[in-house]
């Protein structure tokens, strides 16, 4: 079936197999590898993205429930060299290892600090629940927040 | 002063330099092996038994052949090559015939159009089963009435280590049973990868792995072909931990892509991840340990079996690493160690970060905490009374010849502060609270409990094995100003590898602009990235590739510009007695390259008593564990854990502290969650729903403490960090929560049901006899089964 969508600002459309995942879509017929795949049952938040401005697990929507609707991924953060300050905290902070849970955190943590610039610890992690990292034992993703919170109430974005 | 300063060159060795892959990986630009993509790429797909034994009557393909988007449909009658590979033995087959030995082995193999295709079709193939009685209980295994899984019987190893007098008496003896789960690596990157049939009849193989020439090697003789046909390029891994030492797609992906001459990816999913690799053994251990009434140690007594389930994979190796530390960092003058890895008909167990070390650490550590009460002296004091330094001799008669800063940990993990007492449950933020927003007690059942572990194990392969790292590096000139390529074959699994080498190029050649290279099989071999060996390996294989362009590099400036005297590097110039002479730019009208290759220093093989210089050297860690517990609810929270990392020398602090954090998080998932649930030999929790790994919520902070003392006589002092941190936390957040309970808590992980004293401790009739074996070595060694790793040699 044919869908269209509003992927990171541009229109597209895909031609999926009905049973198909958003997730599956936006990697494999839309070039947006970014969003990761490493449970495909919204138990990871590798694949996290915005759906009309909301984060959703992209494995656990379909890709018809996208139709005519605006997707945001990973791929919308950096210009060309220029990161987003939440990807540049990341790098800085030493929160990436392997880096395959990275793309589905730092969509989920843009959400959280533009939501709220000023996040305790424990909002921190209650926010972050469901990424899982398997490399880094959270800690450095935790400073990483810190950082990104600090330049988001000192005006970076 | 200033512009000095501007000019340095940074990221060099002992710095927390950035990651040299961090930008496409924060972009979400990195390419991992289930992002891989082609034009025409078709998508395979496997059938895995369904039975942990049974007898394959027939196979029929017709339906699945037949079906729509279906390119083929492989079983074993289309290998075209040798039907067996192994890591360390040919013991495994590409696709089952006649017989499967475990729940998950795979049976065919088809490609399609699309992944859902693919998928439909394998559920065409229909095959017919005779169940067998299966072998899942590794000490039924030994029973010499039971099942015979390989012609040699159910034995893979069995590793005996006598040391000084093993009946020597002693004033006071402990004895306890221990046991460990089937823990499984879990990394979050599927395993994948894609095969381009080549017109040379050859193929190329994108894969995430963990090393590419030892997959080649198994790979070749597969397909029918020379291994120069099969080229191996490294695709992103995310993560490893051990995971991908043994192959998964790459056979199958190279078959289907020959047959059909498409391109052909395969990217499992979760659930397949975890059928289809190797995971950490269970273990069952058994330890008397005897000390003088002053607390010194004069015996440790142990029996081990670790399940290696239905294939060799690197079982004979894990237990040999097992055996070799079971009685811990500790001076031991007799011992009488056996341990066995068998045979059964549940899932392949191999390697996982820490490699039969986390199993015995948790042995021997409850052993410690014992014997202190039995002599009424602190734990802590015990350990350190009879810790192992330099000099020291191990129960393999090894002498510790390099740095062993045992003493040092300890004190670090010991003396940090504890954390504040927690404010009253009132008061308290529920999610602070042992299980979170889900504890729904009032406080009353609060324990705090503080556990202590300190561990051992080795860098780099042991028992006679040469696992030599190659490395080219190219130093050429640029816009910008000189730049260092490196390559190497080393598989970069995320915990910083390749910005090491970058580090150690930079320093050696004073150069700040380093790219790498793709990891290839154009190089000659680099070694697995396991056993915490790249740092060194690579290191040194890089260290000395730059050392040969460095003298190039002076040459040029002796007789090309003149300059005399001592020379040296820094900064992007060569300098003459320390004051600047000549840009390095300067001197690279051609570049200059330079392959060389490291090895680290000889070991040897157990010899029939055990005994021998088997292991590199040894890393050593110690943790200490605060956990608060529920005592009714038998829910567990740790609360600090204090992680005292023995490095050598830190390459990259930074990521130090990440081995050291994640590594602790990989144990606590062991200490209080983790284990693969076999119901008859099938894996009951094949997915992230059912199988929990730590989440942000369940770390506590980790303070790390990097100690370094180098070791001698290897490149900047380095030991790698990948496993210190794994392979004593489960040992002491099981000695805390033991802490706040009073409870025995001999298995790991602990479950609520153990906490509240629903589930009696894990117990054992006797000591298993030990089984009738012609010597140290792996038995296939003794039925002529080929070789896998362990031929790998040098080519140039
Ligand atoms: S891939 Fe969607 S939550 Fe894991
Ligand atoms: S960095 Fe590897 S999973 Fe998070």
């Amino acid at each position: 079936m044919l869908i269209r969508l509003r992927v990171n600002g541009e229109w597209r459309e895909a031609d999926v197999w009905p049973g198909s995942s958003l997730l599956f879509a936006l990697r494999e017929e839309l070039g947006l590898p970014g969003s990761k795949n490493a449970c495909e049952q919204g138990e990871c938040g590798s694949c996290t993205v915005w759906l009309d401005g909301e984060l959703v697990c992209s494995c656990l929507v379909l890709a018809a429930q996208a139709h005519e609707r605006t997707v945001r991924t990973v791929e919308s953060l950096s210009e060309g060299d220029r990161l987003h300050p939440v990807q540049e905290a990341f790098l800085e902070a030493g929160a990436v290892q392997c880096g395959f849970c990275t793309p589905g955190l730092v969509v989920a943590v843009t959400d959280l600090l533009e939501r709220d610039p000023s996040p305790d610890e424990l909002a921190v992690r209650e926010a972050l629940a469901g990424n899982l990292c398997r490399c880094t034992g959270y800690a450095k993703i935790v400073d990483a927040v810190g950082l990104a919170a600090e330049r988001r109430r000192e005006g970076a974005w | 002063m200033s512009t000095q300063l501007r000019e340095r060159v940074r990221g060099v060795v002992g710095e927390s330099a950035p990651r040299i892959d961090g930008v496409p990986k924060v972009k979400g630009t990195f390419a991992y092996g289930s992002d891989l993509w082609h034009e025409r790429m078709l998508w395979g797909a496997t059938l895995r038994s369904p039975h942990p034994h049974a007898r394959i009557r027939r196979i029929e393909v017709g339906d699945a052949v037949a079906a729509p988007g279906v390119h083929a449909v492989l079983t074993a009658d289309d290998v075209p090559g040798k039907k067996l590979y192994g890591l360390e033995f040919a013991d495994t087959p590409v696709l089952a015939w006649d017989r499967v030995l475990y729940a998950g082995q795979p049976v065919a193999i088809v490609a399609a159009e699309t992944p859902e295709l693919a998928r439909r079709a394998v559920a065409r193939i229909v095959v017919e089963y005779e169940v067998l009685p299966a072998v899942t209980d590794m000490e039924r295994a030994l029973d010499p009435a039971a099942p015979k899984l390989h012609e040699w019987g159910n034995v893979l190893r069995h590793v005996r280590i006598e040391h000084g007098d093993p009946d020597a008496e002693a004033e006071v003896w402990v004895e306890g049973y221990y046991e460990t789960a089937m823990q499984d690596q879990a990394p979050l990157g599927p395993e994948a990868g894609l095969a381009i049939p080549a017109e040379d009849g050859g193929v190329d193989l994108i894969v995430s792995t963990q090393w590419l020439h030892v997959d080649r090697q198994q790979i070749a003789p597969c397909l029918g072909l020379p291994e120069e046909k099969v080229r191996l390029t490294l695709a992103g891994v995310g993560g490893a931990f051990g995971s991908r030492e043994d192959l998964h797609m790459q056979i199958h992906a190279c078959l289907l892509a020959l047959y059909t001459n498409r391109p052909v990816k395969m990217s499992y999913d979760r659930r397949e991840s975890f059928l289809a690799h190797v995971h950490r053994h269970p273990s069952r251990i058994w330890m008397r340990t005897g000390a003088s009434r002053e607390g010194k140690l004069v015996n440790v007594r142990a029996r081990l079996l670790i399940d290696g389930g239905a294939f060799a994979s690197s079982s004979p190796a894990v237990i040999g690493n097992a055996t070799t530390f079971a009685a811990g960092p500790y001076e031991v003058p007799n011992a009488l160690i056996e341990g066995t890895a068998v045979y059964t008909n549940n899932p392949p167990c191999g390697a996982m970060r820490g490699f039969g070390a986390p199993q015995v650490c948790f042995a021997h550590e409850a052993q410690m905490d014992r014997l202190a009460r039995e002599l009424g002296i602190d734990p802590i004091e015990l350990r350190l009374m009879n810790a192992v330094h330099t000099g020291s001799v191990l129960p393999t008669g090894q002498v510790v010849r390099g740095s062993a800063p045992v003493r040092e940990v300890i004190e670090l993990a010991r003396s940090a502060s504890l954390p504040p007492e927690p404010e009253p449950p009132p008061m308290r933020h529920p999610m602070t609270l042992p299980g979170g927003a889900g504890n729904v007690g009032r406080g009353e059942g609060l324990r705090r409990g503080v556990g202590f572990a300190v561990g051992y194990k080795n860098i780099a392969y042991s028992e006679g094995f040469d696992d030599f790292h190659q490395a080219r590096v190219t130093l050429a000139a640029g816009p910008g100003g000189p730049v260092v390529e490196v390559h190497s074959a080393g598989v970069e699994c995320g915990q910083g590898f390749s910005t090491v080498l970058a580090q150690v190029a930079r320093t050696e050649l004073g150069v700040d602009r380093v790219t790498l290279h793709a990891a290839d099989t154009q190089l000659d071999s680099a070694g697995s990235t396991s056993a915490s060996r790249q740092t060194l390996m690579g290191g040194g294989a890089v260290q000395l590739a730059c050392a040969a362009v460095r003298q190039e590099l002076f040459d040029r400036a002796r007789s090309r510009v003149g300059v005399t005297g001592a020379l040296s590097l820094a900064d992007g110039w060569v300098l003459a007695e320390g004051v600047r002479a000549v840009e390095i730019a300067d001197l690279l009208e051609t570049p200059i390259t330079a392959t060389r290759t490291f090895h680290h220093r000889r070991t040897t093989p157990l010899d029939e008593r055990g005994q021998g210089d088997v292991h590199v050297m040894f890393a050593f860690a110690a943790q200490r564990a605060v956990v608060e517990v529920d005592v009714e609810l038998g829910l567990v929270r740790v609360v600090q854990v204090v992680s005292a990392i023995d490095a050598g020398r830190a390459i990259n602090p930074q990521a130090v502290e990440g081995q050291s954090e994640g590594g602790t998080a990989q144990g606590l998932g062991l200490a209080v969650m983790e284990e693969l649930q076999l119901r008859d030999g099938v894996i009951a929790n094949a997915s992230f729903t059912d199988y929990l790994i730590p989440t942000i919520l369940d770390m506590p902070p980790v303070r790390t403490e990097i100690v370094e003392v180098p070791e001698p006589d290897v490149p900047f002092g380095a030991k790698g960090v990948g496993e210190h941190a794994t392979i004593v936390s489960t040992a002491a957040i099981v000695a805390a929560i033991r802490d706040a309970t009073g409870r025995e808590l001999n298995r790991a992980p602990v479950r609520p049901d153990d906490v509240v004293g629903l589930r009696l401790p894990a117990s054992s009739a006797s000591w298993p006899p030990a089984p009738d074996v012609p010597g140290q070595e792996p038995l296939p060694a003794y039925h002529g089964v080929a070789r896998g790793q362990s031929a790998l040699t040098q080519s140039s």
